[in-house]
């Protein structure tokens, strides 16, 4: 069954020329707005119980516009939201504090704003006192508080009761390290016992390692609903893409969506994992010493070359990536038709376990200056462990042992 | 409309608690705390009663006590200050928690009932506090004391409508705002509160009917001044005004629902 349902949501404001041709419409009378501002155009997806999705797109995309909907602080200008379950939102802690109040009081006062009744809060507070962990300063007045103190006891309200949706934004920075974890454990758990998580973020780790779903918003439209990686890879492409620069996604042989974009003053032509016998390989035994080539070919004069590449461990995440500006080794001012042939040689100290190179040729330190061309899951390839000892983790961080026995 | 009632009684503990938050917050750290509730307004009385008791005193017909006029005046402010503080919080109440309602999703008309919730409370401090300090000034009243909360129901009815109404369209058009705290002041010089109806020119008197707040004033005067049942049918037309105002303002709530969290 679906827990959220947007149904042909769109969303526009509308400027008026006279503000009073605004309030004389709500009279029946036919005014027309001067101007419409569409901010999403007909979006639709429905969400099971228990999925993780993550929002994505850029500044001004409709992000925050669909969560407003979906919380229903905004409502849609047409379609309609079907929510089946409580919905709690972390969008802005500490919303309604009040600095005079204590800690325990605006526990209450704010919880009553979510709706709650005081019977329901009496039976959290201690577990929510308990989990803030400020100690005697719950019943000093929140003025008093630090910053990270006035954060815990809001996180701790928010997430009282396991809500059946829980919106999370990205700005979302609860206190240190160590609250951190605790409150991500929060949101773990609800996410195991059945809580939809639907996370705002630009951060590609978070969504890659939360979310088993990504939606792309662009302009008001879902460009893209998928698989988070796939979804980021494409979203990375735009990031990048510029003028008259393409984006474009084939599935390769091995099930993997390869994204290629970019603005094609160079092209990448060829990329190969070799192993010390110049032999192509694709299975790799743990710490092993390989090569990876690169061919560049050069379609117009360009002043610099940097080619990087990144090594991705089957869930997306970044493993280790570097590239030729970070080994001081730009090339400069190349003419058209030059062929440039890379070879980066290294171990492969990584767990066992399937990988993806994503390789991009840009100037300067990243591809958000001009980006040639991207590409993700541009190579795969698989590491076994036949003749090391067996480890766990993404690294291999070969230990000696010493030990001793004191009797 | 069912379901805005049912939703606001789910709120309950939200409006109970965002008044005596009000409360709370308005006297923490201060000495003597709620008295200033009190002092504010006694001395807006005490005010006008220098000032203005040499001028006016004489002209007072009715009663024979010699704080006559300060308790004329004081029945009167103590009436248009329940009057005016609800209107005049409502006509900002969505500006002034635009935030709040941006953020959250709660029922926007818990805080006008919060208005509601606090400015009575207010109210009948004052209003006990005005009894104390008759019965110094050797001035009782009788059993019509018992017309008092008919009055305050049309008072906060048309207080609300209109305020209610105003802050809706306050939303889309700012300078509603403005000229009305300039209305604001001249409605209190329009209204039988420093001086009385009978000061005035004959042919001005009706003219001055035409404010829904003499009526209700002058019922407050009769009760506690004169110790006489109201003259209702003075009560009539604010009633009325009071019922359509109030019917206008939900109106334009649910029209314009959709659109002013947009422009908050």
């Amino acid at each position: 069954m679906s827990i959220l349902e947007v149904r042909n949501v769109s969303k526009s404001f509308l400027d008026y020329s006279n503000e009073w041709k605004r309030i004389l419409s709500w009279f029946g009378f036919n005014f027309k707005p001067k101007e419409e501002h569409v901010i999403l155009k007909n979006i639709n997806f429905s969400i099971s119980a228990g999925e993780s999705i993550g929002i994505v797109g850029q500044n001004g995309a409709g992000k925050s516009t669909l969560l407003k909907i979906i919380t229903q602080t905004l409502k849609p200008s047409n379609g309609k939201i079907i929510v089946n379950g409580r919905i709690s939102a972390i969008l802005e802690l500490g919303m309604g504090f009040h600095p005079d109040l204590t800690g325990r009081e605006n526990v209450y006062h704010s919880s009553g704003l979510m709706g709650f009744t005081r019977p329901q809060i009496d039976a959290v507070i201690d577990e929510i006192e308990d989990f803030a962990e400020i100690g005697d300063y719950f019943d000093q007045p929140v003025r008093t508080y630090s910053s990270g103190m006035g954060m815990r006891v809001a996180f701790g309200v928010a997430t009282a009761y396991r809500p059946d949706i829980l919106i999370i934004d990205e700005a979302l920075s609860v206190g240190d390290a160590y609250f951190q974890h605790k409150s991500f454990d929060r949101i773990k758990k609800f996410q195991d016992d059945g809580t939809t998580l639907l996370l705002v973020s630009h951060d590609k780790n978070a969504i890659q390692a939360i979310c088993n779903r990504a939606i792309l918003l662009e302009d008001g439209f879902i460009i893209k609903d998928g698989n988070p990686e796939e979804v980021m890879d494409f979203y990375n492409a735009i990031i990048a893409q510029k003028e008259n620069s393409k984006v474009e996604q084939k599935s390769s042989e091995k099930g993997k969506v390869e994204t290629i974009s970019g603005t094609g003053e160079a092209n990448i032509i060829d990329i190969k994992l070799l192993d010390n016998n110049n032999q192509e390989v694709e299975y790799i035994s743990v710490g092993d010493s390989i090569k990876l080539k690169v061919i560049v070919h050069i379609n117009s004069n360009i002043s610099e070359l940097v080619l990087g590449y990144m090594i991705k461990d089957r869930l997306g995440q970044s493993i280790f990536g570097t590239n030729t500006h970070y080994l001081k080794e730009p090339i400069k001012n190349l003419k058209k038709d030059n062929q440039i042939e890379y070879l980066f040689n290294f171990n492969a100290n990584i767990g066992v376990g399937s990988y993806s190179m994503a390789v991009a040729i840009h100037s300067g330190e990243s591809h958000i200056v001009d980006n040639y061309e991207w590409r993700d899951n541009a190579l795969i390839f698989q590491i076994a462990n036949p003749n090391k000892n067996e480890f766990i983790g993404t690294s291999w961080i070969a230990p000696t042992l010493e030990y001793k026995i004191n009797s | 409309m069912k379901y805005t009632l049912t939703s606001l009684w789910a709120y309950r503990y939200f409006i109970i608690s965002s008044i005596k938050t009000e409360f709370r917050s308005k006297f923490a750290r201060s000495k003597f705390g709620g008295l200033w509730m009190i002092f504010h307004p006694l001395a807006q009385v005490l005010i006008y009663a220098l000032v203005l008791s040499a001028v006016l005193k004489a002209k007072l017909a009715g009663i024979d006590s010699q704080y006559a006029y300060a308790i004329y005046l004081m029945a009167g402010m103590v009436a248009w200050n329940l009057f005016i503080d609800i209107a005049s919080r409502s006509l900002s109440v969505f500006i002034d928690n635009g935030n709040l309602i941006q953020k959250m999703s709660f029922p926007k008309l818990t805080l006008p009932l919060i208005i509601i919730g606090s400015s009575l409370t207010n109210f009948i401090f004052l209003f006990l506090a005005m009894i104390v300090v008759f019965g110094f000034l050797g001035h009782f009243t009788s059993i019509v004391i018992l017309w008092i909360p008919i009055l305050m129901l049309i008072t906060v009815t048309l207080a609300i409508g209109i305020g209610l109404t105003l802050g809706i369209l306050n939303v889309f058009i700012r300078d509603i705002g403005q000229i009305m705290t300039i209305i604001f002041q001249f409605w209190f010089w329009l209204t039988p509160i420093v001086y009385s109806k009978s000061m005035i020119p004959e042919e001005y008197q009706d003219l001055l009917l035409l404010n829904p707040m003499s009526g209700i004033i002058e019922g407050y005067h009769s009760i506690l001044v004169y110790d006489k049942m109201p003259n209702l049918e003075l009560l009539i037309y604010p009633s009325i005004l009071a019922i359509l105002t109030l019917g206008l303002s939900l109106f334009l709530y649910q029209k314009s629902n959709k659109e002013m969290a947009d422009l908050l």
